[in-house]
C-alpha cells in the first residue's frame, strides 16, 4: 500500500468529515438562533420545555444520541427501521452508500450543536445592555431593525470566541460518526489497521488532517476577531 | 389647552406603586424640569411619556391629539407605539450610543432607516436626495454640538460629555416635538457636565419644548420655565423656578433642597 493510496483513502474519509461539519454548522446555527429565542421567550411553558430539552441533549453523550437516532426507530417498530429505505433512496438516486446512517448522524449532530449554540446565543444577546434596545425604540426603530441593525452585530462580536471553541470541537466530534459505520477519516484509517497485512501508522497520521483543518479555522477566527475589534464597548 | 397634557398617570410594578396619579402640562417652547430624590418616580414618568413603559391609567394629549388613553390602549400594538414614540426624543443617563457605529452613523441611522421605509411605500421619494439632506442636517447638528471633527470616530473614543452631546444630536436628528432628558449629566464627571448643559441651554434658545429630569439644581433653576418636584410618586409642588427654589412651601421640598445645599456645602 503506497503512501499516496493511503492518502487518497484518508482524504475520501476526510471529505465525509468535512461534509458532516459543514452541514451541521449550516443547519445548527440558524436552528440554535431560533432555540435561543425560545429559551428567552416570555411564554413560560415553552421556556421550561426547551430548557429541559437542552438539559437532556447536553447531558447525554453525543455518541449515545447517535445510537438513539439510528437504532431506536427500529427497536420501537419490531425491528423494522426506515433507515434501510433511506439507504436505498440515497443509493439509487445519488449513488451514496450508507445514506441512512449519514442522515442519522447529521440529525444527531444538528440537534446537539443547536442546543449548545442556543445557550451561547442567549448569553450573547442578553449581554447586550437593555439600553441599546431602548435607544433603538425611542429612535422609532422596529423590533426587527433593532435586532438586525443594533443588537446582532454586538452579539456576533461577543460570541465569536465561544463559538470558535464550539466549532473547533465539532471538527473532532465528527469522528463519532464512525460509531454507526460512517467511513470518515478515523474509520478510514482504522480500516488499514484491521486489513491484511495490517498497517497501523495511518491511524496516527490521520490526526494531521484534523490539525490542518483546525489550524485553518484558528486563522480564520483570529482574522474575524481582529476585524471585529474596530470598536470597544 | 396646553401643548402637552398628562392626566392622572399611574404605574405600579408588582407591589411597588411608582406613580400615584401624575398630572402636568407643558406649553410649546417651554422647558420643564422635574426634580426629586431618587425613587420618586421621575424617570418612570419620563419613560411612560416615551412609551418605554405603559401607564396603568391616564391620558396623554399632545398638540390637541390624544396620544395615549389607558382605557383604550391597554393592548396597544408595538407598531402603533413606535409611531407615537417619534413625537418624543429621549436622551438617556447612560448615553446608549451604538458602539459599532461612528458618530455620524449613530446620528443618521434612524433617519436613513425611516427614509428607506418611505421610499418603499412611495416610489416618488428619491433616496439619494433624501440621504443627502439627512447627511447635511447631521453635519449641522454636529456643528451645533461642537463635534464636527469627531464625525468618523467611534463612541469609545469620545469622553462621556462628548458621547452625551452625540446622543443629544442623535435625538434631534428625528425632529421630535418634545425632547426629554433623563438625568443627562448624572453619569458624567463634574468637569464634563458643563459642556452638556451648555448644549441643552443652547436648545432652549431655539424654542424647543423640553422636559428635563435632573439633579443639577442650579441648571434647573436658570434654564426652566417651570419646575415640578416629585416625591413618592406624586407631584408635591410645582411652579416657576424662583418660587420652587426660593420659596418652597411643602416640608418635603424644603427638606430636599436643604439636603442638596448641605451636600454642595461639603
Amino acid at each position: 500500500m503506497s503512501f499516496l493510496q493511503i492518502n487518497e483513502t484518508l482524504l475520501r474519509g476526510f471529505g465525509l468529515t468535512c461534509l458532516i461539519f459543514i452541514i451541521t454548522l449550516a443547519v445548527a446555527i440558524p436552528l440554535g438562533l431560533i432555540l435561543s429565542f425560545g429559551i428567552m421567550s416570555k411564554i413560560s411553558p415553552l421556556r421550561k420545555i426547551l430548557n429541559v430539552f437542552i438539559w437532556i441533549i447536553r447531558g447525554i453523550p453525543l455518541m449515545l444520541q447517535i445510537f438513539m437516532v439510528y437504532y431506536l426507530p427500529g427497536i420501537l417498530n419490531n425491528g423494522v427501521s426506515f433507515w434501510g429505505d433511506v439507504d436505498k433512496y440515497f443509493y439509487f438516486n445519488y449513488g451514496i452508500e450508507n445514506g441512512g446512517a449519514l442522515l442519522a448522524v447529521l440529525i444527531s449532530f444538528i440537534i446537539n450543536y443547536a442546543c449548545y449554540f442556543a445557550v451561547i446565543f442567549r448569553g450573547g444577546i442578553q449581554s447586550v445592555s437593555r439600553g441599546q434596545t431602548e435607544a433603538g425604540m425611542v429612535l422609532g426603530l422596529t423590533k426587527k431593525q433593532i435586532f438586525r441593525k443594533v443588537i446582532l452585530f454586538q452579539v456576533i462580536k461577543k460570541i465569536t470566541p465561544p463559538m470558535s471553541n464550539e466549532i473547533i470541537t465539532l471538527v473532532k466530534d465528527t469522528a463519532l460518526a464512525n460509531a454507526i459505520g460512517i467511513v470518515e477519516t478515523i474509520r478510514a484509517a482504522q480500516n488499514f489497521a484491521s486489513g491484511f497485512p495490517p498497517v497501523i501508522w495511518p491511524i496516527f497520521y490521520s490526526g494531521v488532517f484534523y490539525l490542518l483543518f483546525v489550524g485553518f479555522l484558528t486563522v480564520l477566527f483570529n482574522f474575524l476577531e481582529k476585524k471585529l475589534s474596530f470598536y470597544k464597548e | 389647552m396646553a401643548y402637552l397634557e398628562i392626566k392622572d398617570f399611574r404605574k405600579t410594578f408588582g407591589n411597588n406603586n411608582v406613580l400615584k396619579g401624575i398630572s402636568l402640562s407643558v406649553e410649546k417652547g417651554e422647558v420643564l424640569s422635574i426634580i426629586g430624590s431618587s425613587g420618586s418616580g421621575k424617570t418612570t414618568l419620563l419613560r411612560c411619556m416615551n412609551f418605554l413603559e405603559t401607564p396603568d391609567t391616564g391620558v396623554m394629549i399632545l398638540d390637541g391629539e390624544t396620544l395615549f388613553d389607558a382605557e383604550k390602549d391597554k393592548k396597544i400594538k408595538e407598531n402603533a407605539l413606535r409611531e407615537k414614540r417619534l413625537n418624543f426624543g429621549l436622551v438617556f443617563q447612560s448615553f446608549n450610543l451604538f458602539p459599532q457605529y461612528s458618530v455620524m452613523d449613530n446620528i443618521t441611522l434612524a433617519p436613513l432607516l425611516q427614509l428607506k421605509e418611505r421610499c418603499k411605500k412611495d416610489k416618488t421619494v428619491n433616496f439619494a436626495e433624501g440621504k443627502q439632506k439627512i447627511l447635511a442636517e447631521a453635519e449641522q447638528l454636529l456643528e451645533k454640538i461642537g463635534l464636527t471633527e469627531k464625525a468618523a470616530e467611534y463612541p469609545y473614543q469620545l469622553s462621556g460629555g462628548q458621547q452625551q452631546r452625540v446622543a443629544i444630536a442623535r435625538a434631534l436628528a428625528l425632529k421630535p416635538k418634545i425632547l426629554c432628558f433623563d438625568e443627562p449629566t448624572s453619569a458624567l464627571d463634574p468637569e464634563l457636565t458643563g459642556e452638556v448643559l451648555k448644549v441643552i441651554r443652547s436648545l432652549k434658545g431655539e424654542d424647543r419644548t423640553m422636559i428635563i429630569v435632573t439633579h443639577e439644581m442650579g441648571f434647573a433653576k436658570n434654564v426652566s420655565d417651570k419646575v415640578v418636584f416629585m416625591a413618592q410618586g406624586v407631584i408635591e409642588e410645582e411652579g416657576a423656578p424662583k418660587d420652587v427654589f426660593d420659596n418652597p412651601k411643602s416640608e418635603k421640598l424644603k427638606a430636599f433642597l436643604s439636603g442638596i445645599k448641605d451636600k454642595e456645602g461639603e
